[in-house]
């Protein structure tokens, strides 16, 4: 009982930052119709660059954490306005998703410029006894990356549906034409879905890393994980994406505990595999739903 | 099959019958051989790419495949290589089939999660139940044809280049086809293309299979040539850099295949010293060229070659 308590709340954990990167995939996607492979780069950023800030320059941590998501927006910013906004215009598939693949490659390479190979971590966010709930330890540090999840996905519901903002981002991923009519600059909106699905994937990096390190290569993993979360709720719908990227996390930490650990990441790829092939919408989405049910 | 494309593959063979006369140095043999065991691949890739419009981030895997089947039946099964290369690309072929049915029946680029996920997929199967686990494993026998046995880097040299030319001859004839015309029509338009009776689907899923066939072939070439395999040569990393070999070389001409393998293979030894960028470097290249150097080296000097004619 209390090893099945663990391996849930340790899949919990890491099911957080697979649900907030699939969020940002279905953000992005929802705006742009692009599948941005490089989504799972900004967990990586955020993580190490907050390491930078709080332990290589001793910045307080409020400081570090507003620091590294300005750096997270600016490499979103760039990103869209260099490469995404000259080529989304040819309509072309095919490169587009090269060139966010081409992105992830350039930010990885950026990453192991400055950071090299090595793991980095930093302190738990707050230091404290871990909770015992039946014999299974939690750490402070798990209920700030579960809270936080939380916050963020309730925060980004808010965004969607009450601000005039969110929902004219909302209004791109319905149709984009109705929305240009109605005065909604649809560029902007698309600049704008970068930047909130880069800095949600920052926060994933920052909540994590304590618990599960981060180095450079991570990203093309957590990418595929994200993307996996994505699908499963269907492609385009963000609270399936939350309910994704849990369930994944458990599938992948039960996998670990009770199989093999070497097994754990073919779980998200099996899964990945087994919804494109038979599901294409997601586990509890119906084919005709596909483009229209949004955030 | 154009006279542009019989006077280039004639300079081709040319090229590839007097290199290793003129030039003795066995490391440039070596990497001779290397650029034309990712050329293999990346005219697969061409293909699938630029005629088929489908794109794949798992052609390590097939290589992989191709690589440690027929390693482990010519080792541990003491099977002829020949037989063993055969038997491998069966394998990837029948691997391709059961991912291209499914993934080429949706719309969009659900290909290329499926192929990405399928090529972590072998990545990991190869980590863990592969001979000799992360490690590897070796004394793989090398490659031998009718008795004869390919110890020197020279014969390696002609054999593997031998097997581009007539690829490249099989491929050209292939697009000059009759299915090759359908896969340009599909290009140009999907719906008018069905229209005219061609079944679209299946002929995507042919040069899929086609285009795993290629990458397994250079993979058994490979593995029969270093002896040694390990899982890190066939991570999702290597299936990007055959992605950037088509993009630099042409997505729109094969022999952009060719011209991209060679400098995607030697650039690495030119940038010896840069070990720390080199991951940079690739991510900046590939941009670059996405950017603003879409076409690719070989149609834009076909371009370029045109204009200065008609000038």
């Amino acid at each position: 009982m209390s090893l099945l308590l663990q391996f849930l709340f340790s899949g919990l954990t890491t099911g957080s930052v697979y649900a907030l990167v699939g969020i940002g995939f279905n953000i992005v996607y929802n705006s742009t119709s692009i599948l941005n492979l490089a989504q799972g780069e900004f967990v990586v950023i955020g993580g190490l660059m907050m390491w930078f800030f709080l332990e290589g320059m001793n910045l307080p941590f409020a400081t570090s954490v507003a620091l590294t998501l300005t750096v997270a927006a600016t490499v979103a910013l760039l990103m869209e306005r260099l490469t995404i906004k000259p080529l989304l215009k040819k309509g072309d598939l095919l490169l587009m998703i090269m060139v966010t693949i081409a992105v992830s490659i350039l930010i990885r390479g950026l990453l192991m410029f400055k950071f090299g190979k090595d793991p980095y971590t930093y302190p738990p966010f707050t230091e404290g006894e871990p909770l015992v709930i039946y014999g299974a330890v939690i750490t402070q540090q798990t209920l700030w990356v579960i809270g936080i999840t939380a916050l963020s996905i309730v925060i980004l519901y808010l965004f969607f549906n009450k601000t005039m903002l969110g929902r004219a981002m909302k209004a791109c991923s319905l149709d984009i034409k109705a929305a240009r009519l109605m005065g909604i600059n649809v560029s902007n909106m698309v600049m704008l879905s970068f930047i909130i699905s880069g800095l949600i994937g920052a926060i994933g990096g920052i909540a994590i890393t304590p618990i599960s390190l981060m180095e450079y290569d991570k990203g093309a993993m957590l990418s595929v994980k994200g993307f996996c979360a994505a699908i499963m709720g269907g492609l385009g719908r963000g609270r399936g994406a939350v309910v994704g990227g849990f369930t994944l996390g458990i599938l992948e930490s039960f996998t670990a505990g009770y199989i093999h650990s070497g097994f754990k990441d073919a779980v998200a790829l099996l899964i990945m595999l087994f919804i494109l092939f038979f599901r294409p919408a997601g586990i509890f989405g119906k084919t005709e739903t596909l483009r229209l049910r949004k955030f | 099959m154009g006279k542009g494309n019989i006077l280039s593959l004639l300079i081709l063979t040319l090229v590839i019958i007097i290199f290793p006369i003129v030039i003795k140095d066995t490391y440039l043999h070596t990497i001779g051989i290397f650029a034309g065991i990712n050329a293999l691949v990346a005219i697969g890739l061409t293909i699938l790419m630029g005629y088929a419009g489908q794109i794949s981030l798992g052609q390590a895997a097939f290589y992989g495949i191709g690589a440690y089947i027929s390693a482990i039946l010519s080792l541990h099964f003491g099977l002829p290589v020949i037989l063993s290369i055969f038997l491998a690309l069966l394998v990837s072929s029948t691997a391709a089939i059961i991912l291209a049915i499914p993934a080429l029946r949706l719309k969009g680029h659900y290909l290329a999660v499926a192929t990405l996920g399928f090529g972590e997929i072998i990545h990991i199967i190869l980590h863990e139940w592969g001979p000799g686990g992360p490690s590897g494993f070796g004394d793989i026998p090398k490659m031998n044809l009718f008795g004869y046995t390919f110890t020197s880097t020279n014969d390696y040299f002609y054999l593997v280049w031998m097997c581009v030319v007539v690829i490249m001859i099989f491929s050209l004839n292939l697009i000059n086809s009759m299915t090759g015309k359908a896969l340009q029509a599909m290009h140009g338009s999907e719906i008018a293309t069905q229209t005219a009776g061609i079944n679209l689907t299946k002929l995507k899923i042919k040069v899929f299979i086609l285009s795993s066939i290629y990458a397994s072939l250079a993979g058994a070439m490979y593995a029969h040539y270093v002896t040694f395999l390990s899982p890190s040569s066939f991570s999702l990393f290597h299936s990007v850099l055959f992605l950037m070999m088509v993009v630099i070389g042409g997505i729109s001409n094969i022999w952009g295949g060719i011209v991209g393998a060679l400098i995607i293979t030697i650039l690495p030894e030119v940038l010896r010293g840069f070990k720390e960028f080199d991951i940079l470097l690739y991510g900046l290249i590939l941009t670059l060229f996405l950017l603003f150097m879409r076409k690719g080296l070989v149609p834009m000097t076909i371009d370029t070659y045109k204009r200065w004619i008609h000038r």
